[in-house]
């Protein structure tokens, strides 16, 4: 994630602390650390599972439960492939492969210089457009591979 | 002054709908005109995003689909007072997408600016809370039960009965919880609403609370829409700005208020009960049921859980009254349905309909086919869950019972349709690793049989056995469909059945042709 805040414990309390008044704060604490440091570390666990008043494997399983939160920093720039039925209709997946191979990369995974990490996801809510993909969480429709060349080139450069 | 309308909705934006409306406004400066860029919902012809619609003394004129490119030659065509141009639709309200069309939820959708409340109550906004809060919480729920309307996330459950449910149970607290976790692939309707008209979303969360005595209602949305999350928090500022959330409801003493909870990319977070989990802070685990979330539901308080599309309907009926909602419609599947028609078509979009409509109908006609232009061979219905369709059954009615009664569903109204080019048990196989990837867990038949099935799928695919692996299959999709406790499980047999039932020879294919791939 662009513009990610190096980890101190101190920070990640003030975060926790400034949503303690909601009702099941979890998700809210754990997408507002992600937001700060560009992933959700081991430490701010700690923290959370201190200030939540449960076990520290309780929320290991919450963090590791949801697809959007990740233990280690991703690239500097996140793109989003959609791979659901939809786009698949519109050769989403052969197209997906084949820019994976290009940039040697396999789901998940970051490009060596840090700046790309390529994600699958489940449905964008785009159909009417597949395929189509998110990058930085900026919606684009009816990807092909030049577009997907574009965003990789500009994520890159 | 003129009034030019391009969307915000996230399927116009990712057509390139923000830098429209800056080049709009960068051209109107450089030519001396004078414009008001108004961002509104989508119309739903999603074809045509971004859709330019212009305010004239005729009606609004479209202009789609505009790119960055085509708006000097829009200037130099008068577009500013409808003018000719080839990406002239003529009046949007003529086009024969939405004549043909009967809209009650999507009724203001695209046509209103989604955070003004005053063009909201322009166009018939806040009559339905207004008579709610006249005839009282228990008439309120007579009228929503009246009307026969069902849960529109994909079980179908009646509203009406289930509000009462809650509002009957004994409770210090209540909450109102709405599903915005549209997961499915081929929907889109709850992110169109939540963009195009939030403040229906907002008026029917507070009829609910008035209804059931519950005084806090959360909104669970979906971490990938991220346009939708933004448009719907200003509308709760909005609302809470003009006294329609808070301490005193519209000045009737009511108090209620929404906040908006964002999920974390699970699909399983779609089922009520492991939504509750997930927002009381929890992994995204399905409960057993009994107790329902009507008796033990968000932090064991009775909890009405509700789709947007149901929630964003409850106004128009309360409005309008259950009897102008129960008169359209076949059989119980009474009212309309938002129909999103996506994948490969040529006119994808939403089209909101009363039920009964042939599902031919929709995709030949309404859809115009693929956009590939090769033959249908395929359409999912109701997402990832659903049975894949063939040509065959396309007299089918777009009704729950009909549905039901070929081992399809309507679930949430998306239809995805597909081409001659499909492999049909490489869409059965990847219907597994959907299951196998959003699985929660809990259930061994949905948590290592879907494992299995894909493994088996891969060998049938390979021509290993296959007459036996099918059976295999087909015995795995029985276990699974009847061993698991929330949908994930017990539907993602069905695509898999369909396919097999639908397109066997897509799993017997000649040995050396399997050989080579």
């Amino acid at each position: 994630m662009a513009g990610a805040a190096p980890y101190s414990d101190e920070r990640a309390r003030e975060i926790i602390a400034d949503h303690m008044g909601l009702e099941g704060p979890a998700l809210p604490i754990l997408h507002a650390l992600q937001a700060e440091f560009g992933h959700v570390p081991e430490a701010a666990v700690k923290e959370m599972a201190e200030a939540l008043n449960v076990s520290r494997a309780e929320m290991h399983g919450v963090v590791t439960f949801y697809h959007d939160f990740h233990r280690e920093p991703h690239g500097r720039h996140t793109l989003k492939i959609c791979r659901a039925e939809s786009c698949q209709s519109m050769g989403a997946e052969k197209l997906a492969n084949d820019f994976l191979n290009k940039l040697k990369l396999e789901w998940g995974q970051t490009t060596p210089d840090g700046k790309l990490t390529v994600e699958a996801v489940y449905c964008l809510g785009l159909c009417a457009h597949s395929p189509s993909a998110l990058i930085d969480g900026e919606p684009v429709g009816c990807i092909d591979m030049q577009k997907l060349d574009e965003l990789a080139a500009e994520a890159r450069s | 002054m003129t009034k030019v309308y391009v969307p915000l909705d996230m399927a116009a934006v990712a057509m390139g709908a923000d830098r429209l409306a800056t080049a709009i406004v960068k051209e109107a400066a450089a030519r001396g005109e004078s414009v008001q860029i108004i961002r509104n919902g989508s119309r739903g012809m999603l074809w045509l995003e971004p859709l330019v619609e212009v305010e004239t003394s005729t009606g609004r004129i479209g202009y789609g689909p505009v790119s960055v490119k085509d708006v000097g030659a829009l200037f130099d065509a008068s577009f500013l007072k409808g003018g000719a141009h080839p990406l002239s639709i003529g009046k949007v309200d003529d086009h024969s997408w939405m004549k043909r069309q009967n809209r009650i939820t999507f009724a203001r959708c695209g046509i209103i600016d989604p955070l003004s409340i005053s063009e909201y109550e322009a166009h018939g906004g806040g009559a339905g809370l207004a008579r709610a809060l006249q005839i009282g919480p228990a008439a309120t729920i007579e009228e929503v039960t009246k009307s026969g309307l069902r849960g529109r996330g994909g079980a179908g459950f009646p509203t009406g009965i289930k509000w009462k449910t809650v509002a009957d149970a004994p409770a210090d607290r209540r909450y109102v919880v709405v599903n915005a976790d549209e997961g499915d692939s081929g929907t889109f309707a709850d992110r169109m609403i939540m963009e195009g008209d939030p403040l229906s979303l907002i008026e029917g969360m507070i009829i609910c609370g008035y209804a059931i005595n519950g005084s806090k209602g959360y909104v669970y949305l979906r971490s990938e829409y991220p346009q939708a999350a933004k448009v719907y928090q200003a509308a709760i500022d909005v609302a809470r700005e003009a006294g329609w959330l808070g301490d005193n409801v519209r000045g009737s003493g009511f108090k209620f208020d929404i906040e908006l909870r964002i999920g974390a990319g699970a699909y399983v977070c779609g089922e009520e009960t492991s939504l509750l989990d997930s927002l009381e802070g929890k992994r995204g685990i399905v409960r057993a049921k009994p107790p329902l979330p009507a008796h033990e539901g968000l932090f064991g308080k009775p909890t009405v859980v509700n789709n947007v599309l149901s929630m964003a309907t409850i106004p128009m009926i309360m409005e309008k009254g259950a009897q102008h909602y129960a008169d359209l419609g076949v059989g119980r599947s009474r009212g309309t349905m938002p129909i999103q028609i996506a994948g490969n078509v040529k006119y994808g979009g939403l089209f909101e309909t009363d039920f009964g409509i042939p599902l031919g109908e929709i995709i030949n006609d309404i859809a115009g086919g693929t956009r590939s232009g090769r033959p249908v061979r395929a359409v999912q219905c109701g997402g990832p869950l659903g049975a894949y369709v063939p040509v065959s059954l396309f007299d089918l009615p777009f009704d729950y019972e009909a549905f039901a009664a070929k081992d399809s569903l309507i679930g949430h109204g998306g239809l995805v349709v597909f081409d001659d080019t499909i492999d049909m048990s490489w869409m059965a196989r990847f219907g597994m690793e959907f299951c196998a990837i959003e699985s929660c867990g809990k259930c061994t038949p949905c948590r290592l049989g879907s494992i299995r099935g894909i493994e088996t799928i891969d060998k049938i695919r390979a021509g290993q056995d296959v007459e036996n692996n099918i059976d295999l299959l087909k015995d795995l999709c029985h276990t699974m469909k009847f061993g698991s406790l929330c949908a994930l499980g017990g539907f993602a047999p069905y695509p898999v059945e369909s396919a097999l039932r639908h397109f066997p020879e897509d799993f017997h294919k000649p040995a050396l042709e399997a050989a080579a791939e």
